[in-house]
């Protein structure tokens, strides 16, 4: 092999560059995200862990449903809690703020969903 | 082998030409005698003229509009108070310019809506009547068949014209294809603020999203508001008037079909054959 030299510490180089958020931040991932939970609700509309994994593609199914199927507005956990299948005034209700549920694990994950680019996020208290 | 090129050449030439021929031959003896199928499938010829006062479908639900223009008249007031309701519920922006404006229902004047009409001879006090105008909510409407992204889509259940606003691209081909101008593009952000500070939208409905920049918006005849039992922001502010009358075109016994029957009523524009499901009593 030719260049030998040249090669070799051009690699460390490069693995030390791309792997430079690990180490500078030791390893560590951060503090986990704790989204505030509604204290009067007694049961979200499905599991929890599924909501923590595909509420996204739930909100969709809904906006899908209700938009260009006319689907049904409300609906009913299996202990039967009626809620909205809305995001405005059926999620929202609940979870009362934007800023300590959905901002804390979006940050976190660093995504932007736009769906308050329409969407009226409840007002923030104090 | 000792073929020789002549024979090749026959041999490749009778089976071209059988090969040409075979779908021919094929379909003349399963139709019995030469083209006789190609009456039959020609396309049926005589729908261009529909799009009056046609029978409507049987089947389903098409909602519709009766617009009294004489109410309208009367109280020069109804018109202003239908176009805050419906704007105000739906968060629509006014960006206080023509060139930008966002309208789901508006005042045009009678030379300006009824533009097939003959305004020859007409008279002056129709001239000064505001005709409410709005989405016509097509039975045929062009808008949807111009859509790329399928965000414009007529509504199984209700026969509406909808908008899915997560859709659209903001290309504005549905503007194009739209003869009624029943569409408006947002050129700015709804959500900003005038060169004054004041907001686009003046009061924020929290029931009702915003739209953002970039996407075209229209009425979507209250949608949100019949899922949940209510009439359209606009019937319900000419309350018992009569001015605007709101039903199912399809049901005969429906309030709207007896309106219908018992006056003579008028379409926009209805010779393009978009089907309108507004009438109008002039």
């Amino acid at each position: 092999m030719y260049d030998l030299g040249k090669i070799i510490p051009g690699l460390i180089v490069f693995v030390g560059l791309v792997s430079f958020p690990i180490w500078y931040n030791g390893g560590d991932a951060g503090a986990i995200p704790k989204p505030e939970k509604p204290v009067l609700a007694k049961e979200c509309v499905a599991d929890i862990q599924y909501m923590r994994t595909t509420h996204m593609q739930l909100l969709m199914a809904w906006r899908d449903d209700i938009v260009r199927e006319g689907g049904a507005r409300t609906w009913a956990t299996a202990r039967s809690t009626e809620y909205n299948r809305s995001l405005q005034s059926g999620c929202m209700k609940c979870h009362t703020s934007k800023k300590k549920f959905c901002d804390t694990c979006h940050e976190y994950a660093a995504v932007t969903p736009y769906c308050w680019d329409c969407h009226i996020a409840p007002q923030e208290t104090k | 082998m000792d073929a020789k090129r002549r024979d090749f050449l026959k041999m490749a030439g009778l089976s071209a030409l059988a090969g040409l021929t075979a779908p021919a031959a094929v379909h003349m003896l399963v139709n019995k005698g030469p083209f006789q199928a190609n009456a039959a499938t020609a396309a049926p010829v005589g729908e261009a003229g529909e799009g009056g006062h046609e029978a409507a479908p049987a089947t389903g639900v098409r909602l519709g509009m009766v617009i009294d223009i004489k109410k309208f008249g009367e109280n020069q007031e109804l018109a202003r108070q239908c176009i805050e309701a419906c704007h105000s519920i739906h968060n629509v922006p006014d960006y206080g310019n023509a060139k930008d404006e966002i309208k789901w229902i508006w005042t045009e004047d009678y030379e300006h809506a009824f533009t097939d009409q003959s305004q020859y001879k007409r008279n002056t006090t129709l001239h000064e009547l505001p005709i409410m105008t709005l989405c016509n909510h097509c039975d045929n409407p062009p808008c949807v068949r111009a859509c790329p992204t399928q965000a414009t889509f007529k509504s199984k259940k209700t026969g509406a014209v909808l908008m899915d606003y997560h859709r659209c691209i903001g290309c504005r081909f549905c503007m194009a294809a739209c003869p009624y101008g029943a569409r408006s593009f947002n050129w700015r952000d709804p959500r900003g603020k005038d060169a004054k500070g004041q907001p686009f939208i003046k009061h924020l409905n929290a029931d009702f999203p915003t739209r953002t920049r970039g996407v075209v918006e229209k009425c979507n005849f209250c949608a949100e508001r019949l899922a949940v039992g209510k009439q359209p922001a606009c019937v319900e502010a000419c309350g018992d008037t009569g001015a605007l009358v709101f039903g199912d075109l399809n049901d005969p016994s429906s309030p709207i079909s007896k309106v219908l029957a018992e006056n003579f009523t008028i379409q926009r524009n209805a010779a393009l054959g978009t089907k309108p499901s507004l009438f109008y009593i002039i």
